[in-house]
């Protein structure tokens, strides 16, 4: 019937698939390995070291928990987060539930405006607030002679740089409702206030706890906010940078890592726990819960929000004003002098530079990289025990602070036995460690838009003799090119905005511009720090405005075989 | 090395229509044994599977049919046991290796690609020329029913349109080996009637070994040259549609496939069996009767209750008192209890002819019988099978 002829199988070659997928997952270990695991390793090991690299034993921990000054530093950070993660919890929740159950007018834009401080260094939301209650603040007197270097502007700096993550976690798991109970419960005759009790608070009690223990773990393992308006409050970030950097007491620095390590990590397993426990509590045939009009509550939500965005904007806004502004509060007029950054840095406009270049670097080698690897571990067979390896590696970056990987980095690289030493204070070694700094977040989306793609892909491509590769090329990228995107605007931005991490580890010729805007601060010169603060948030917000117009190519035309 | 497309089943290989075909066997499972941990998803199966023969993996959910077909495939491997396709071992080859198309219940169309695309996905990569490929994938679109849809996406067709194509796509290496897994039951049920014939006969016309996985006992009946029941990871039964249907061989697949009545019962004597108080004839079968007093189970299927011309000294003929009707259609399922022996009940199918002939309702008393040769007799195991009808 048919004269076309085909080859049968193609002849064996050396490049089989099992050999393939086998390196790679190798390749990703090793990679992992290095960036993640060996600098925490060598951290870790530090703590136990005395300065001549002989073993003490707890020595270090002993030495630590008698010293008065860094006791009490812990007491201070643990103060402080308790106290940003109780006003940032109900903010957020009020701000998340007028966005989920309300019908107010826009939303969306609410939204944004909520996410802004996402887009800034934390650095930022401290530099306004000096500008706004500080020494020559126009607000002051509303602090009744209290000072806002200390623990009230720190955590008055954390909710503003915390609400936005506390925002998207209630927003997610205040979108997730089953209307169907709400109309139970209404055909029931339950009112407003039981309801709410009953069906509102238990479906988001998980988010509620998991946001809580993220605005904690961010406040206790920030740095940027408790150096620039700390004063002299010492909290655990500002004593580790003061231990390594400033008496090169590696030891002590190292212990004060691990101190740090303990919240977050048991942030971290607080948080699996509760996921694995959400997983059943919306069922596939739940219908999403539609909030009605109601002109009374709509109105009191729009004008929470108006009042806590605003706010928000505002806070963001005057950093971005005075970087403007010729000498706060005397000369209000308009100037471009601070951005002129030789003036007040010897480095001038390079750390901007610096900072683009390590941010798009990140990008371009973590996307690819993170992206391969979450197809590897999702997708291939090849060794299990490499692959069940590589996971846990991909998870682990979550439970560590960026300050504790940026030491761990310091007592690796710089180690004198370590031929990658070389890296040390180069682009590279800043790349690598935002990568692994931000390893999870993006593995974690990678991995949840491939596990939406059909499971069978690679069976049908086994089955018709294509190998593994040629399929992510031709199939599994094109579907995940939106996750893709968004993986690569996640690693620009936070790469771009982080202080912590990168504070041990820039060398001359590649400071960062959020270190730059610390050592601006440091000295005295404020609008230059708000200024060069200003760029980085007009850098990310364009980066992000560009991923939304791409984006939008994406699901229109280039795409047309998306169902929509 | 070059093949040409079998199109036609190659002369003298037609699948016989009855079962076990003389022909060596094309696919040869030995005491394949898959365990997940503690779990036994396969033990010890052996099967033979004829060149151009359809076979279906039939049973319910969890027993272990899908995991015999991917195993097949190697998209799992087995713990013990070896696989031979087309006369080479293929035990601990890769999927790649195996010279199998298959088509899963979700389609797995890639959706990025034109249906063209889709086609010849399996083509791109031998080096084919161009022109060779287009002609190819033109052919197998007419082949399957859809040869002006080339330029369409995966989404802009029906379910059935998409699973046609990814058939299409599975055929287009000409592959010695047809898998299909589970490939109708995401359909409508007009729709899975309609394609389910047409695989049946595209597989008839190229001559394809076939295997499909499916939990559907109508479809494995109305497709299946053999049928392969399985059970905890067990092959309870191969054979004939009819073999199955008339003669299953325990009373898992008794139940399994069709409706069967079943009876808790004794033996007692050749032939002879007691439910209850009343005693039944059943036939005695030629491999030797069980001992006086052996726990049995009994099976009768509803269609097999004689009504038509019952006389008092016919074989286990008693009267029975319709207690419920259920009208499906072109016949009733009655629920009929024996007068004479209370407890005693079972069901029974009747068309709608002689619903009208013999001017059955509820409440009505009939003369029944049970034919000793359509009553099945199973030894009696807890563990399995029957809907333990109270004897």
């Amino acid at each position: 019937m048919s004269a076309t002829t085909v080859t049968a199988a193609p002849p064996r070659r050396l490049l089989t698939e099992e050999r393939v997928a086998t390196g790679l997952v190798g390749l990703l270990c090793l990679l992992l390995l290095l960036a993640i695991a060996l600098p925490l390793w060598a951290l870790l090991s530090k703590s136990f070291l005395d300065d001549q690299g002989r073993f003490v034993g707890l020595a270090n921990y002993a030495r630590y928990f008698a010293t008065p000054v860094l006791v009490q530093s812990l007491l201070n950070s643990l103060f402080v987060a308790t106290l940003a993660t109780t006003i940032v919890i109900p903010l957020a929740f009020l701000y998340a539930y007028a966005l989920t159950r309300s019908r107010m007018p826009a939303k969306g834009l609410f939204y944004a405006l909520a996410l802004l401080p996402i887009f800034a260094p934390s650095l930022l939301p401290a530099l306004s607030l000096v500008y706004i209650f500080g020494n020559q603040g126009f607000l002051k007197d509303l602090l009744f002679g209290a000072s806002i270097y200390g623990p009230i502007g720190i955590v008055m700096a954390q909710v503003f740089y915390c609400l936005p993550h506390a925002t998207m976690i209630l927003v997610a798991a205040l979108g997730l409702a089953d209307g169907r109970l709400y109309e139970a419960a209404k055909s029931l005759g339950t009112t407003r206030w039981r309801m709410f009790r009953t069906v509102t608070l238990p479906g988001a009690q998980y988010g509620l706890v998991s946001a809580a223990v993220v605005v904690f773990t961010l406040v206790i393992t920030d740095f940027g906010i408790a150096k620039v308006i700390g004063g002299q409050f010492n909290v655990l970030a500002t004593d580790a940078y003061k231990q390594v950097v400033g008496q090169q007491n590696f030891a002590m620095g190292a212990v004060v890592g691990m101190v740090l390590l303990v919240p977050a990590v048991l942030a971290f397993f607080v948080d699996r726990l509760l996921r694995r426990r959400q997983v059943a509590l919306l069922s596939a045939r739940a219908v999403p819960y539609a909030p009605q009009p109601e002109r009374r509550r709509d109105l009191l939500l729009l004008g929470y929000c108006i009042l806590v965005g605003g706010l928000v904007a505002a806070v963001l806004g005057v950093a971005v004003w005075a970087s403007f502004i010729r000498y706060w509060p005397y000369n209000l007029s308009f100037t471009l002098a601070n951005y002129a950054f030789a003036e007040f840095d010897p480095d001038g406009w390079q750390p901007y530079l610096n900072s683009l270049w390590v941010a798009g670097l990140t990008a371009a080698i973590g996307t690819p990289l993170v992206f391969v690897g979450a197809y590897l571990l999702e997708k291939t067979r090849a060794v299990p025990l490499g692959r069940a390896l590589a996971q846990l590696l991909a998870m682990l970056p979550m439970a560590v602070p960026g300050m504790v990987l940026g030491l761990g980095y310091v007592f690796f690289f710089n180690a004198p036995w370590n031929p990658l030493g070389i890296l040390y204070g180069t682009v590279a070694i800043l790349a690598l460690n935002c990568l692994a700094h931000f390893y999870t977040v993006a593995h974690i989306t990678a991995v949840t838009a491939l596990k939406q793609i059909d499971g069978e892909f690679e069976a049908v491509s086994a089955s018709l003799q294509v190998p593994f590769w040629v399929t992510l090329r031709r199939v599994t990228v094109p579907i995940c090119l939106p996750a893709i995107l968004d993986i690569a605007v996640y690693l620009f931005v936070n790469a771009l905005t982080t202080v912590s991490a990168v504070i041990f580890l820039y060398g001359p010729g590649t400071k960062l511009a959020s270190i730059a805007i610390v050592h601006m601060d440091e000295a005295g010169a404020i609008a230059a720090a708000a200024a060069m603060a200003t760029c980085i948030v007009a850098t990310a917000i364009g980066v992000k405005l560009l991923h939304l117009l791409l984006d939008a190519v994406l699901f229109g035309r280039a795409q047309r075989w998306r169902a929509r | 090395m070059t093949t040409a497309f079998r199109f036609e089943p190659p002369a003298g290989e037609m699948p016989a229509a009855a079962g076990r075909t003389a022909a060596p066997a094309f696919l040869r499972v030995r005491s394949l044994t898959r365990r997940f941990g503690s779990f036994t998803a396969l033990d010890r199966i052996d099967l033979e599977v004829a060149r151009g023969e359809f076979v279906c993996f039939l049973g319910p959910s969890g027993c272990g049919k899908t995991t015999l077909l991917r195993t097949i495939a190697g998209l799992d491997r087995q713990d013990e046991g070896s696989i031979e396709i087309g006369g080479r071992d293929v035990s601990t080859a890769p999927p790649a290796d195996r010279d199998f198309g298959i088509v899963f219940q979700s389609y797995a169309l890639f959706p990025n690609l034109t249906v063209t695309d889709n086609v010849g996905y399996g083509l791109v990569n031998r080096r084919m020329p161009r022109a060779a490929i287009a002609a190819r994938v033109a052919e197998l679109l007419r082949l399957v029913g859809l040869p002006d849809q080339g330029r369409k996406f995966p989404v802009q067709l029906s379910g059935g349109q998409q699973q046609r194509v990814a058939l299409a796509r599975a055929l287009a290496t000409s592959p010695g080996l047809l898998l299909l897994d589970e490939p109708l039951s995401a359909l409508d049920a007009r729709v899975r009637l309609h394609l389910r014939e047409e695989i049946r006969a595209l597989q008839r016309r190229l001559g394809v070994t076939t295997i499909m996985v499916t939990h559907d006992q109508e479809e494995a009946l109305a497709m299946a040259d053999r049928i392969v029941v399985m059970n905890h990871g067990v092959i309870e039964q191969i054979g004939t549609p009819e073999e199955i249907y008339r003669r299953p061989a325990s009373a898992f697949v008794a139940d399994f496939v069709g409706t069967m009545t079943f009876f808790e019962a004794t033996a007692a004597g050749p032939g002879q069996v007691r439910v209850g108080t009343r005693g039944l004839r059943v036939d005695a079968g030629a491999t030797g009767f069980p001992a006086d007093g052996t726990p049995l189970r009994l099976g009768l299927r509803p269609e097999e209750v004689r009504i038509r011309g019952v006389t008092t000294g016919d074989d286990n003929a008693f009267e029975a008192l319709v207690e419920d009707l259920e009208f499906l259609g072109p016949f009733c399922r009655a629920r009929l209890s024996a007068r004479d022996a209370p407890g005693f009940e079972l069901l029974a199918d009747f068309s709608a002819n002689l619903m009208r002939d013999l001017d059955i309702a509820c409440g009505a008393v009939l003369r029944i019988a049970l034919p000793p040769g359509s009553l099945r007799v199973f030894p009696r195991r807890d563990d399995r099978g029957g809907n333990g009808a109270p004897a």
